[in-house]
């Protein structure tokens, strides 16, 4: 295994940018998780990291060696694509074999290392079988077992669980980030899927329209988002614009005057609101901001209520509360107290358009 | 629909079904029933069956030499049609570039244009290029493949693209990823995975070839004969069972070739 770091990449498609400089280090053994929006780049600039795209500017690096214009097969990456890609007309263990047998493996080598790396994701015993007699999640772990047994500088995951069910996601995110943890994998991971991104990386890098928007952990994002747009794209919030008026004070555009941290700067802003940090009911009296609305939509989550609540004729704010058979559910059409603390309200200088 | 009308319907179709077979078995029942007549002229009932013209075909040399001839230009046309075809193939259903729907067609045109037009043009061709160039090309077995060979190319082409269409590209990014080069990629991954196409392609060019007549009729030099001419020839003087006992091995030829396709690739999948 070995870092990996990419320094100014660049791919243009004639005038259009598709990747605009993005700059990165990946430690030896990390996770990291590129997350956006379908076109925002992250796919492409995986694919520059196999090799399959010729970057317009900048370099790749993995460990010491400079690999920016070697063709993918001298660059030693492990690739899992979410099609699986393996080769119909072979078996599971000529599969896997295959990356051995071009790393001119000593045959004698060649079948202990396929079934080491088939023990390994639990598929020992299906070396014989061809891919169409698995199913979708053994196909999976084949592809996976194959990237791994050439002991790849670096593990590249293209939405690798985007053509599973539901249930057998969740599985296989955590058997993944286990076999990653276990065997120190260096691996960069490609998705659009949030609460994908959020239980497997170590480190996340949220990308839009080509540039890369913040680096950081699970918590770095979520609750010190960098931009409007990585509040609005991990996780949920709500928003509220108007302008910061003076030092910690903010006026809506439907006329609500709020605290928020001081350290806003003056002029027109939006300030995201997450939906779990907003209070209902007569506790939301006693903090820093409240105001009367009236319910206009509640959305039953299971362990969690969604209570849609309508300000003023501009402002509407979503929040959260747990479901507890006890408590009072909120109906469409009630008048009802929300609150939160002038700490729960993250501002942005509005962007110039 | 009453239950009533739904069986006249599955009458119906099944008629119709039947019908088209016969019509399509009927003449090869009929001809290879009259190889075997006794009688020197065709006509109903047979008085006996014999099979002296089986033998009649191993002595007459026309036919010997012809059905060599057609042998070795089918198969050479074949090869080289396929050597032009796949790697033809590949850019066309990979690459998008100016004009590559027009090279497509262009390529499928041998199948468009009638073979008495190609015979000619390509029976011109040769001459006016013998004349410019001195080397002798008309009527020589390199001339002949020439020909045929295009009759091959609209085949392979038409049914590797459609293989290719089949294929999962990222098999083959993932095949470099674990170190194979261009080549390595296209002999381990690409070529097995396009292999029903190339082989079905290959098939129908070799029997479109084999049992060419009108093209062969321009090209056939002095003393050069294929299979078909060899029974036009022997019709225009000659009616016995002598060509349908003929025409039965042309038939064979193409059963044998078909079945032994089969076995590697199943037809009815790739057709």
């Amino acid at each position: 295994m070995a870092s990996l770091s990419l320094d100014g990449l660049t791919k243009r498609y004639g005038d259009h940018p598709v990747v605009r400089s993005v700059t990165l280090d990946v430690q030896d053994g990390e996770f990291l998780v590129l997350l956006g929006p379908s076109g925002c780049g992250k796919t492409t600039t995986l694919r520059m990291i196999a090799g399959f795209v010729p970057p317009s500017g900048g370099s790749i690096r993995i460990g010491e060696a400079d690999v920016t214009s070697l063709p993918p097969w001298k660059r030693n990456a492990g690739l899992v694509f979410q099609s699986y890609a393996l080769f119909p007309h072979m078996t599971v263990a000529e599969n896997v074999a295959f990356g051995l047998e071009m790393r001119k493996v000593p045959k004698a080598e060649i079948g202990p290392r396929v079934t080491e790396a088939l023990r390994l994701v639990r598929l020992d015993g299906f070396g014989e079988r061809y891919p169409r007699q698995l199913s979708g999640g053994q196909q999976q772990r084949v592809a996976l077992a194959r990237a791994l047994v050439i002991r790849p500088d670096v593990l590249l995951l293209d939405e690798p669980l985007s053509n599973l069910d539901a249930k057998l996601r969740l599985e296989v995110r955590l058997e993944i980030r286990a076999l990653q943890q276990q065997l120190g994998l260096t691996t960069v991971m490609v998705t659009h899927d949030q609460e994908e991104a959020l239980t497997m990386a170590d480190r996340l890098v949220v990308m839009s329209d080509g540039a890369v928007r913040q680096v950081g952990t699970q918590s770095d994002l979520y609750e010190r988002p960098a931009d409007l747009f990585v509040a609005d794209f991990v996780g949920r919030s709500t928003m509220i614009s108007g302008a910061v008026t003076g030092p910690g004070a903010f006026r809506s555009d439907g006329g609500l005057t709020l605290s928020c941290p001081a350290a806003a700067e003056a002029g027109p802003a939006t300030v995201a609101l997450r939906p779990e940090r907003l209070t209902l009911g007569a506790a939301a009296q006693g903090l820093d901001n409240h105001a009367a609305g009236t319910v206009t939509f509640v959305s039953y989550l299971g362990a969690l209520l969604d209570v849609h609540v309508r300000l003023n004729a501009a402002d509407h704010v979503v929040v959260q509360i747990p479901n507890r058979s006890d408590g009072h559910v909120p109906a469409v059409g009630d008048t009802i107290e929300v609150g939160w603390p002038a700490s729960a309200c993250l501002v942005f200088p509005r962007e110039a358009a | 629909m009453t239950l009533d009308g739904r069986i006249w319907g599955r009458l119906a179709l099944y008629g119709v079904a039947w019908a088209t077979l016969g019509f399509i078995l009927l003449p090869l029942i009929f001809v290879t029933w009259l190889a075997f007549f006794a009688q020197e002229i065709p006509s109903f009932p047979p008085e006996g069956y014999s099979l002296k013209w089986f033998g009649a075909i191993a002595a007459n040399r026309n036919f010997v030499t012809g059905f060599s001839t057609s042998l070795q230009v089918a198969v050479a046309a074949t090869a080289i049609g396929l050597l032009i075809a796949v790697p033809a193939s590949l850019i066309l259903a990979r690459r998008q570039f100016t004009g590559s729907a027009a090279v497509n067609q262009f390529l499928l045109l041998p199948l468009v244009v009638p073979g008495v037009v190609m015979g000619t043009s390509i029976y011109v061709f040769q001459i006016e290029t013998e004349i410019a160039t001195g080397l002798p090309i008309l009527g020589s077995l390199g001339g002949l493949v020439a020909g045929h060979t295009l009759l091959v190319i609209p085949w392979t082409v038409r049914l590797v693209t459609a293989s290719l269409a089949g294929l999962d590209r990222a098999a083959e990014e993932a095949a470099q990823s674990l170190g194979a080069n261009q080549w390595t990629t296209f002999f381990r991954v690409t070529l097995p995975a396009i292999r029903p196409g190339v082989v079905a392609g290959a098939l129908f060019g070799f029997v479109t070839s084999f049992g060419n007549l009108e093209m062969s009729l321009f090209l056939v030099g002095p003393g050069r004969i294929t299979l078909p001419i060899a029974i036009l020839q022997y019709l225009e003087w000659k009616i016995d069972p002598t060509v349908a006992a003929v025409s039965v091995l042309q038939i064979l030829v193409i059963a044998v070739a078909m079945v032994i396709t089969d076995r590697y690739v199943k037809l009815a999948r790739v057709v």
